[in-house]
């Protein structure tokens, strides 16, 4: 309903009714009716004015803080889109801020850039490390992602234990603050998010290997025997996501200038699979949208913002927030669209048919082979 | 864990075996440690874990404490699990132990082992953290802080603080929703600044004990709210993420927004004694001499007391300058 009068404002006809088949869109409504419900309350909340030299207000905050959860849901996608989940991308962003602030507080010059540039490497590589042991256990040993990530969720948050001590590591670098907490008129942190997210965009799109990745997601068995490198694409995904956790690590760790091993991206890996879901990509795998995760994330962040900014009490805000995730998913599932949709359709029969047509194919195209050839190993096994 | 838990093992095997010998040759000197009853009284204590500096500190204190009070200390660390700590308390009571003492990971589910405790004669006493039973018998003592004291102390600085001022808003970074001292303390406050009409608590949300839970919560306090005179945390980590909120949004923390936090960690301390910070209440993990004081009254058969409160205090930004260099935590 909110699409029927916001849409014709902002869009021509052939737009709405290229928008209303988008999975996009209810998520942006959603995004769009959180801001304006904020902006009804307290119309501050979309104020931005220039604050010593950069941008300052709520809508810059949820960028702000939104960057991580946002460069670890840009990797979950690719994970999720190849059918594979990652749940120790929290666990390597409390590593990494780990790591980055006890080689900064160790070095020589703890205020120093050198000594950031330092921690910040040595992080970044261990990550890389990190990533290599996920895809190793997924692409080349085969267990079952959801376990093998598991593995590292719960040993990874321990080995950031082990490397602060179980004490939260303060520092005090000006360099290494800037990646969390700095601004470039626009937060460094989302400059940093968002560059990601355009490259993952070119290098995927512009390319062949969007293409690819999802049909390893479809049927790597089949993708293998069409000749494409499975595993290493899979390894692949899963070192880029170590990469993005590890990254997202050093901004939390960065904006408040201390790594905290117990709290650092604790449940983050959540929020991001919840991300990548409320943007429409498959859990099943096989189709990811970039612009979707992007959404996805910005909905997050403001639903934080908003339980924080609109006073609603800490015992209820979980409830809250469950409420609007539930509404947005429900607004995206196929079958409750196609009740709204029909009620809509009688007015203009003819003309809204044939563009629904092609996306009722395009829902099943991804849906349809995905379930069919999941019971394909297990026909195998029963077989031989 | 196990290479943690077995030299603890061997080693209170073979003192376990030691002061048998003590006690049956009755003349080794310095084997007694000069307790008051002749031998030294063998404590078993469960922790709950490693989690934080506090946390170590509260450890450190224990195993300092019953070295210098002559206490036989068996300590395990239960890595925040009910079942290790249980665990624990079983072989203490197997092991016939004087005295246990631990600090639940949760409150409830503890009625079976303690009667078991009880059964065996052994004295049980609590620290830092409550259980939740109704026999009451089934410990000793409870050791530990008064959360709701602490809230009231910050509540009582914050009203002298703002006499002869027309209105003063608070805003208020609770602790982990649900958790004990985030009730607790949010509750002293309340009653505390009664007594000052002008003061009001105008917007309060969890910030779950973390530093970037109290940034994000205070950045988005700072933009609803334009009048803010003060921030209550409920610990030191969400009030140093508070002083980066309110840095960031070109104000100056200590002197245009005032701060009271609850703890006393190093840091908050720090940035207490550099004026970030107005003032800090203590709640103390030092609590080794008090407990050890404690079970040896239990062990001697004497009454305690069912509520015995730590022994804490408060700073202000001088106190902290003053005290810094000698803090253990």
């Amino acid at each position: 309903m909110t699409s029927a009068q916001a849409a014709p404002t902002t869009h021509g006809p052939g737009l709405l009714e290229r928008a209303r088949g988008s999975r996009l869109l209810w998520p942006l409504v959603a995004l769009v009716a959180l801001v304006l419900a904020n902006a009804v309350r307290n119309p501050g909340f979309v104020e931005v004015r220039l604050q010593d030299g950069h941008l300052y207000g709520s809508l810059v905050d949820i960028l702000k803080n939104g960057a991580p959860t946002l460069l670890i849901a840009l990797g979950m996608t690719l994970v999720i889109a190849t059918r594979g989940i990652d749940l120790s991308v929290g666990a390597v962003a409390a590593i990494s801020g780990a790591v980055a602030c006890t080689t900064i507080l160790g070095s020589a010059d703890p205020t120093s850039p050198a000594a950031a540039l330092k921690g910040i490497a040595l992080a970044l590589v261990l990550c890389l490390v990190l990533g290599l042991w996920n895809g190793f256990l997924v692409a080349l040993l085969g267990i079952q992602p959801i376990i093998a990530t598991l593995v590292l969720m719960t040993a990874g948050r321990g080995i950031a234990m082990l490397v602060t001590d179980g004490q939260i590591i303060t520092v005090r670098n000006d360099f290494f603050a800037e990646i969390g907490a700095g601004f470039l008129l626009f937060p460094i942190s989302i400059l940093i998010a968002l560059a990601a997210l355009a490259a993952v965009a070119l290098v995927t799109r512009r390319t062949a290997l969007g293409l690819l990745i999802e049909s390893v997601g479809i049927n790597p068995e089949a993708s293998r025997l069409a000749g494409l490198r499975s595993r290493t694409i899979i390894w692949t995904v899963y070192v880029f996501a170590a990469l993005c956790a590890g990254v997202a690590g050093l901004m939390i760790s960065s904006n408040v200038s201390a790594a905290d091993a117990n709290n650092a991206g604790l449940w983050i890996e959540m929020d991001a699979i919840l991300a990548v879901v409320i943007g429409g990509s498959s859990l099943a795998g096989g189709k990811y949208s970039l612009s979707g995760t992007l959404v996805g994330a910005l909905i997050i962040q403001t639903l934080t913002t908003t339980v924080y900014s609109m006073g609603i009490a800490p015992e209820v805000t979980l409830v809250f927030k469950a409420v609007v995730v539930i509404a947005v998913c429900l607004l995206q599932a196929p079958k409750v669209r196609e009740r709204f949709t029909r009620r809509r359709r009688p007015p203009a029969t003819a003309e809204t048919t044939p563009p629904t047509r092609p996306r009722a194919s395009d829902a099943t195209f991804g849906t349809e082979p995905v379930a069919h050839d999941a019971t394909a190993p297990k026909q195998k096994v029963a077989q031989s | 864990m196990l290479n943690k838990i077995l030299p603890v093992a061997v080693s209170a095997v073979a003192l376990v075996a030691l002061s048998a010998c003590g006690s049956s040759s009755a003349a080794t000197p310095g084997a007694s440690g000069g307790a008051a009853g002749g031998k030294a009284i063998v404590m078993g204590f469960s922790q709950v874990g490693a989690e934080s500096g506090w946390r170590t500190a509260n450890t450190k204190s224990v195993q300092e404490s019953a070295k210098s009070a002559g206490v036989e200390l068996k300590f395990s660390d239960a890595q925040q699990k009910q079942e290790n700590q249980i665990k624990a308390i079983r072989s203490y009571i197997q092991q016939k132990v004087d005295v246990i003492a631990f600090s639940p990971v949760v409150e409830t589910g503890w009625d079976t082992v303690l009667l078991e405790a009880k059964r065996a004669n052994i004295p049980v006493i609590l620290t830092d953290r409550a259980v939740d039973s109704e026999d009451k018998t089934l410990y000793k003592t409870f050791l530990g802080s008064d959360f709701i004291a602490e809230g009231k102390k910050a509540g009582d600085w914050l009203v002298k603080d703002s006499q002869g001022k027309s209105e003063v808003d608070v805003v208020e970074l609770q602790g982990t929703t649900g958790a004990a001292p985030a009730i607790d303390r949010k509750e002293g406050f309340a009653e505390a600044i009664k007594a000052a009409p002008q003061i009001k608590v105008i917007a309060s949300q969890t910030g779950d004990f973390t530093r970037s839970g109290g940034k994000q919560v205070m950045e988005a306090f700072l933009k609803s709210n334009p009048k803010i005179d003060v921030v209550y945390a409920h610990n030191d980590d969400m009030g140093l993420g508070a002083i980066e909120a309110i840095e960031a949004a070109g104000k100056v923390p200590g002197k245009d927004i005032k701060i009271i936090t609850v703890d006393a960690v190093h840091d908050g301390m720090q940035a207490l004694a550099d004026g970030k910070i107005n003032y800090i209440v203590e709640c103390s993990p030092l609590l080794g001499d008090q407990l050890m004081d404690l079970a040896k009254k239990v062990v001697a058969g004497e009454s305690v007391p069912e509520r015995v409160v730590t022994e804490e205090t408060a700073f202000t930004q001088e106190q902290a300058k003053a005290a810094l260099p000698q803090r253990k935590y």
